[in-house]
């Protein structure tokens, strides 16, 4: 059975891979829009976070004896909060120069975590097992779908909905949506602005958490998981413009799939298409699919 | 663009360092005097420590002056110098090794080539601005990056190993480390003589006024993507003329010459020496290559101090070593 010239499960299997890498692209760039819009910064050290993510997961089995379920909670809590830290106590102090500072601090966090993973677990990294309920899988006829990845992205689909929600129809979410178009006069109101920066920036490293312990079953957990997928988040991000939520959900889902049939027509362009996509992005539409302004 | 008219832009710090010398400097801020003091001491150096070792710290000051032209005069932040810097290095590589050209043209063809891919990088990674800016050049980068892994002529996963150092003109002998060390300061100084007077032209003028207020340069009549894209050739073929230059004193060409760590090793050692100042780049090129080499043995060490410097330069010590002394210098200056 043939699907436009390639044996159809052959096709599904890198549309499933292409789906995969695209909820993590999207959890990954919905928490940098998150942190771009009330903090202006590009967040550096968000694979780290994401990483650090998936170490915390599994270090809670290998010291604690804490399994996948309740670490899929408390790792998002735990590098949240140490998130908010990093904005108390590092990124505030330079929040009024230029944003480009931020861009270097953050670079420099991203150093710091991945050499000290490094020094400690080595590069090779460590394996963290499927949970119970979720091995197998189901046999769709043309192909086989292990649980675990129709999990991931039904998990991130979820996620980047309810953050959806969040911001865009609920009363926390509509503040923070008018501290993005002008701090100074929601502060006027009354609302404690800093305090939400704070917030928002932990939510964002949260979200990296949490895409981190879902790829922990799937890609042995490394110190180097973070940097090799944060470039290619960060050109999802110079595609799809850090301006809306939305933009930054479908683009990341988007261009995941098109990287997996990328893989199934012209598997060598596959690791480059994602930056000639955002090239070409760049000489047509400058500001980005769902931009606004540059 | 709303990046620059924020209080503190990027370069401003060391705006009165780098620039020319204050009216009233008197024989101490000649920089001509200074320059001859360093290259004097620069030809005496390699009999006393290991020329190679040097000629590695001129080799990333280089590198490390190319950027700073970027990020110090136009306020450009570039995550992507590695890829010019990496490229350049394969194509000398193969000029010297599979075409047996002398190490002249292999030079030159390697900084044609940092030029070439500055040019193409540029035109796109110019239509956005500030952190953007940096985002584009960093994937652009790794772009590169996957081409040199898979490409043929790099030797993918191993690099090209044992370039032979063919003879300068195809005359002068460059087998022997001093001779290469020569070289090395030949180039190094040619470089900055570049630079210097790049910054220091009416084009180094307008990149400066176009960092400072970009509407405000366009609606004097300024080209301002022109200039920018023009800066950022220069800066590429520089970086591309000191990726050349690493492949003759090292004989070797890897992935780790093209890697983003090395953007970020770059970026690193003009902040910590001094964003916008001639002599930054070199204190921090010096500083950061000494460290590695003192950090080398113990694993990933170098990583977390590099990351810890950061941080520090970035909170507390955003004028870098450089532009900090001149800092205090005006202020005593000033005072006296």
């Amino acid at each position: 059975m043939d699907f436009l010239g390639v044996p159809f499960p052959v096709f599904a299997g890198q549309l499933l891979i292409g789906l995969i890498n695209g909820a993590f692209y999207a959890v990954l760039s919905l928490g940098l829009a998150l942190i771009f819009g009330l903090l202006n910064i590009v967040n550096f050290a968000h694979g780290a976070l994401y990483m650090v993510g998936a170490f915390v997961a599994f270090l809670l089995l290998d010291i604690l004896g804490i399994g996948y379920w309740p670490a899929l909670i408390i790792s998002p809590i735990i590098v949240g909060c140490f998130g908010m830290l990093i904005e108390r106590f590092l990124l505030r102090p330079i929040a009024d120069l230029d944003h480009l500072y931020g861009l270097l601090l953050t670079f420099g966090l991203a150093l710091l975590l991945e050499g000290a993973f490094r020094q400690v677990y080595g590069a090779s990294g460590e394996t963290y097992a499927i949970p119970a309920a979720l091995q197998g899988g189901f046999n769709l006829g043309f192909m086989f779908l292990p649980t675990y990845r129709a999990w991931v992205i039904v998990a991130a689909a979820v996620v980047c909905g309810a953050t959806w929600f969040l911001i865009e129809r609920t009363r926390l979410g509509a503040t923070m949506r008018a501290a993005v178009e002008n701090a100074d006069l929601v502060r006027a109101f009354g609302v404690n602005v800093p305090l939400l920066v704070t917030l928002t920036y932990g939510l964002g490293v949260a979200l990296a958490a949490f895409a981190g312990v879902l790829a922990a079953p799937i890609y042995s957990v490394n110190p180097l998981m973070g940097s090799n997928i944060i470039i290619v988040v960060f050109a999802i991000v110079v595609i799809g413009g850090l301006g809306s939520i939305k933009g930054a959900i479908l683009s990341g889902f988007m261009l995941g799939v098109f990287e997996g049939l990328t893989r199934v027509y012209y598997p060598e362009a596959s690791n480059i298409v994602i930056f000639v996509v955002m090239a070409i992005v760049l000489v047509v539409r400058p500001a980005g699919l769902f931009g606004k302004t540059a | 663009m709303s990046d620059m008219s924020k209080t503190d832009s990027m370069a401003k710090p060391a705006s009165a360092a780098g620039t020319a010398p204050p009216p009233k400097a008197g024989i101490l801020g000649d920089v001509r005097l200074w320059a001859a003091i360093g290259l004097v001491a620069l030809l005496i150096m390699p009999h006393y420590v290991y020329p190679v070792m040097i000629a590695k710290v001129l080799c990333f000051a280089l590198f490390a002056a190319a950027f700073n032209l970027l990020l110090g005069f136009a306020g450009l932040l570039s995550f992507g110098h590695a890829a010019f810097f990496g490229m350049s290095a394969y194509v000398t590589g193969y000029c010297l090794q599979s075409l047996g050209l002398t190490a002249e043209l292999g030079i030159l063809a390697g900084t044609a080539t940092g030029a070439l891919l500055g040019l193409l990088m540029g035109l796109l990674a110019i239509r956005r601005q500030g952190i953007y800016f940096a985002m584009i050049t960093l994937a652009l980068s790794q772009m590169v990056y996957f081409v040199a892994l898979q490409a043929p002529f790099t030797g993918g996963e191993d690099g090209l190993q044992g370039v032979p150092r063919r003879p300068l003109f195809g005359v002068v002998d460059m087998t022997s480390n001093m001779n290469v060390y020569y070289l090395t300061l030949a180039i190094f100084c040619l470089g900055l003589f570049i630079v210097y007077r790049t910054v220091h032209s009416p084009f180094g003028q307008v990149l400066k006024s176009i960092r400072e207020n970009e509407p405000r340069a366009i609606s004097l009549g300024y080209d301002a993507d022109r200039y920018k894209l023009m800066a950022f050739v220069i800066s590429a073929a520089l970086a591309g003329l000191a990726g050349s230059t690493k492949v003759m004193i090292f004989q070797l060409a890897s992935l780790t010459d093209i890697q983003w760590q090395m953007s970020g090793e770059v970026v690193l050692m003009a902040v910590l020496g001094g964003i916008g100042t001639m002599l930054g780049p070199i204190v921090g090129a010096t500083i950061i290559i000494t460290l590695q080499n003192e950090l080398a043995q113990v694993g990933s060490v170098s990583t977390i101090v590099q990351g810890a410097v950061f941080v520090f330069c970035v909170l507390a010590f955003r004028r870098g070593i450089v532009g900090e002394i001149s800092h205090w210098i005006a202020r005593w200056r000033g005072r006296s």
